[in-house]
């Protein structure tokens, strides 16, 4: 693995901009004003593009933010010419309603063990994996590898059976555990590969003071490997959060998250749309803070991520 | 430190870029322990820090994708072995197809797409200097789940013009194309004078020849189908050909004539009329914002006049985006608006590693852009073209949330794919585990090429 430029993939970096006019300063005169034509059509097609983009969420916001009346009789974009249609009714019933509450919690309470276990046995494991020697190392590493893509289809009936068998089934403890076995071939694959890239004369210096293993793991390898660590928490989180499929195998009863009771409206769709616009957007909101507090770690997580 | 959080990063997008081994750590093993001992010491070390991951992998991915290839060769209740059945009834029974067809169609359409859009915007920005609000805006549906998305769609995709974005957004540009009125229930006044024509519409009982003027009176016309422009209907004026005047044959509030067009009576602008002799049309005219029409160029003779159907036809309402036929394009473009992002960042990384002096040498050249683009820049971007591709493709394979949120319930047999065949299967109602498991498994199956390319690219990347 290289520590090459992905650091330049970040958004917040922007890099891009200036290399135009820095980089061709022997262009004629001509050829230099179609280029900021061509630039300005650029930036027009750009930002209607942005506008397309955005078009679907905002509607989703206004529409939660319409009686379900309103929502019925004529589409949300109406409400810019009637601003009175504004209410916050739909999201003064979704906190009244006990279900809805309910499986917000729940999906707090998946999420955050869910994303904290992924991170500790994710970060244990990949510290074996790139400091310690066994046997079979490089050959079980191989494995995490392959484990990358294994579709979760391939869990689901044996572990159901398997929950049922020990009472995990319908518990949030079951749903937690199989997010996080899940969530492992990456979150090892992630770390491992940073972890690797410390320097061995941090290691080596804390070897020759004396220290074991487990103080070299928690007092050199986690502080150093904290923005590794940041883009796996962030994109577990995430990951379990957005979670649909696992949470309507596992989770039963009262311990269904947002996801799935939102998912049982659908089938009434024109009929729920205010509880689904509201739920919607309170389910996706929270990612969305996460996202934009944390986007440097999560396009990392991305940059690392892909072919999961 | 920052740069090394992507360091897996970069050579997933770019294995390309190796910087000096001299400058890193040895990767094939850690020091060197000095004595045997040791070497026994930092295995049951080891041992403790991987316990747990391996616990879990082992109890939950590795020894339940056995126990489900053994699963799917047992019948729906798992107590008799049947072979291969499961594989059988899979590519036979019609739910099993529609789901495999309509993956192919997910596979070979929307990871291209998805690469392509992302390939465009990301050439694109580089050159504008708010490409950081950009990415950010294309890339946030990436963080939200496929459950918001799908609420998000079924909005967009609402069949009702008057609620739905995109059937708003088609009808009001194909009304501005191709402006037409219609007046659905529109009838005559005068059923003597008027009668239902064969195939649809009014035409006139008696005939007229040229000089000759009609009028034709309609009821129950909508007041919301009469165009804005439609003024007040004018008598007909006599002349050269038949004239003739189509209006709304009703007073507010009561008092008109019958027959007559009385002051405050509306004109009906649009309507084509047609000149028929013998069963074919001789002439055609479309009445103005009066009402009125002129059919000239005819030949001598008595014609009929006639009020086609499309003229009372339903007005345009779009498409059914969620429908059967439609269904799978629409929730495919759903996807793309999530993951273009995706495929944006990733190849925007991979641009700004590309030397620069490569596409300098290229301009200097005399190359044009365009050239540019397909010559030096796509070729030295293929290596996380493919990333992304194979990523994409792995994961349009698995995918399941939003096909079962986007498709209305009457239209998820015709938009289903393995992932929701294998939940109704298994879990759905059809409570067939043993089909349920051969799914499972022959979505494995389409996953291991993914699974080889990746072990190949780990393993370069090492050595």
């Amino acid at each position: 693995m290289t520590t090459a430029t992905a650091s330049a993939g970040q958004p917040t970096t922007g890099t891009a901009g200036g290399r135009d006019a820095s980089g061709t300063p022997r262009r004629n005169l001509g050829s230099r004003i179609v280029t900021r034509l061509g630039s300005g059509v650029v930036q027009v097609v750009l930002v209607l593009i942005a506008i397309f983009w955005l078009v679907p969420t905002i509607g989703l916001l206004v529409s939660s933010l319409r009686s379900a009346a309103d929502n019925a009789d004529s589409g949300w974009w109406k409400v810019f010419t009637a601003p009175s249609q504004l209410t916050i009714g739909n999201y003064q019933r979704l906190l009244d309603d006990p279900t809805l509450v309910r499986s917000f919690w729940n999906t707090v309470l998946i999420t955050v063990p869910a994303t904290l276990l992924v991170v500790i046995v994710s970060a244990l494991a990949a510290y074996a994996f790139a400091w310690l020697d066994f046997p079979g190392r490089d050959w079980l590493f191989i494995v995490v590898v392959a484990l990358l893509v294994v579709p979760i289809q391939v869990a689901l009936i044996p572990v159901a059976q398997l929950y049922g068998d020990i009472g995990l089934f319908g518990t949030i403890a079951g749903v937690v555990l199989f997010h996080v076995a899940f969530g492992l071939p990456f979150g090892i694959f992630l770390l491992r590969n940073f972890f690797v890239g410390i320097p061995r004369d941090l290691l080596e210096a804390a070897r020759m003071d004396g220290a074991g293993e487990w103080r070299i793991f928690l007092r050199v390898i986690l502080p150093l490997g904290l923005p590794a660590i940041a883009s796996l928490g962030i994109f577990q989180f995430l990951w379990v959060w957005n979670d649909l499929l696992v949470a309507l195998v596992f989770a039963g009863g009262s311990a269904k998250p947002l996801t799935v009771t939102l998912q049982e409206q659908t089938r009434a769709f024109s009929s729920n749309i205010d509880v689904l616009a509201a739920g919607a957007f309170l389910s996706l909101i929270v990612p969305l803070i996460v996202f934009f507090s944390f986007q440097r770690y999560f396009v990392q997580g991305v940059l690392a991520g892909s072919v999961k | 430190m920052s740069e090394m959080a992507t360091g897996g990063g970069a050579a997933a997008v770019a294995p390309s870029t190796e910087t000096p081994s001299s400058t890193r750590p040895d990767t094939t093993g850690p020091g060197a322990p000095p004595a045997q001992d040791r070497r026994w010491f930092t295995s049951w070390t080891a041992l403790t820090f991987l316990l747990p991951a391996l616990i879990l992998l082992l109890v939950i991915v590795v020894y339940p994708l056995l126990y489900t290839v053994w699963r799917s060769l047992y019948n729906s209740l798992g107590d008799s072995f049947i072979g291969l059945s499961n594989y059988k009834t899979m590519f036979t029974s019609d739910a099993t197809l529609t789901a495999i067809k309509n993956n192919a169609i997910w596979v070979l359409i929307a990871p291209v797409v998805v690469t392509a859009i992302g390939l465009v915007f990301a050439v694109l920005l580089e050159r504008v200097r708010w490409s950081t609000a950009f990415k950010l805006v294309v890339f946030m549906p990436m963080a939200i789940s496929m459950l918001a998305a799908g609420i998000i769609f079924r909005l967009v995709y609402d069949a009702d013009p008057g609620r739905g974005l995109l059937n708003a957004a088609v009808v009001g540009v194909h009304d501005v194309v191709k402006p037409s009125s219609h007046y659905p229930n529109a009838r005559p006044r005068d059923p003597r004078l008027l009668a239902a024509a064969p195939g649809g519409g009014y035409q006139t009982t008696r005939t007229f020849g040229s000089g000759d003027t009609a009028l034709i009176g309609l009821l129950a016309v909508q007041p919301q189908d009469i165009p804005s422009g439609a003024q007040k209907a004018a008598e007909p004026t006599p002349g050269q050909g038949i004239s003739g005047t189509v209006w709304f044959d009703f007073t507010r509030g009561g008092g008109g004539t019958p027959n007559q067009i009385d002051p405050s009576e509306q004109g009906l602008p649009d309507i084509r009329v047609e000149a028929v002799q013998n069963g074919s049309v001789a002439a055609t005219a479309t009445t103005d914002d009066q009402g009125r029409f002129t059919l000239s160029g005819l030949s001598d003779g008595q014609y009929q006049l006639r009020l086609p159907a499309s003229n009372f036809g339903a007005p345009f309402r779009g498409a059914d985006w969620l429908g059967p036929t439609l269904a799978t394009w629409s929730i495919i473009s759903a996807y793309v608006w999530m993951w273009a992002g995706f495929a944006m960042v990733l190849i925007a990384a991979g641009l700004a590693a590309i030397s620069r002096e490569a596409l300098e040498a290229a301009r200097v050249d005399g190359a044009t852009e365009w050239q540019v683009f397909r010559r030096v820049t796509v070729p030295l971007l293929s290596p996380v073209l493919l990333v992304v591709l194979v990523t994409l493709v792995i994961n349009v394979l698995k995918i399941f949330d939003l096909v079962f949120v986007l498709a209305p319930p009457s239209s998820q047999d015709d938009a289903t794919v393995l992932a929701l065949e294998m939940w109704r299967a298994s879990f759905g109602g059809a409570n067939d585990q043993g089909l349920g498991s051969a799914l499972a498994i022959f979505l494995f199956i389409l996953v291991l090429p993914a699974m080889i390319f990746n072990i190949r690219r780990f393993r370069r990347d090492q050595g």
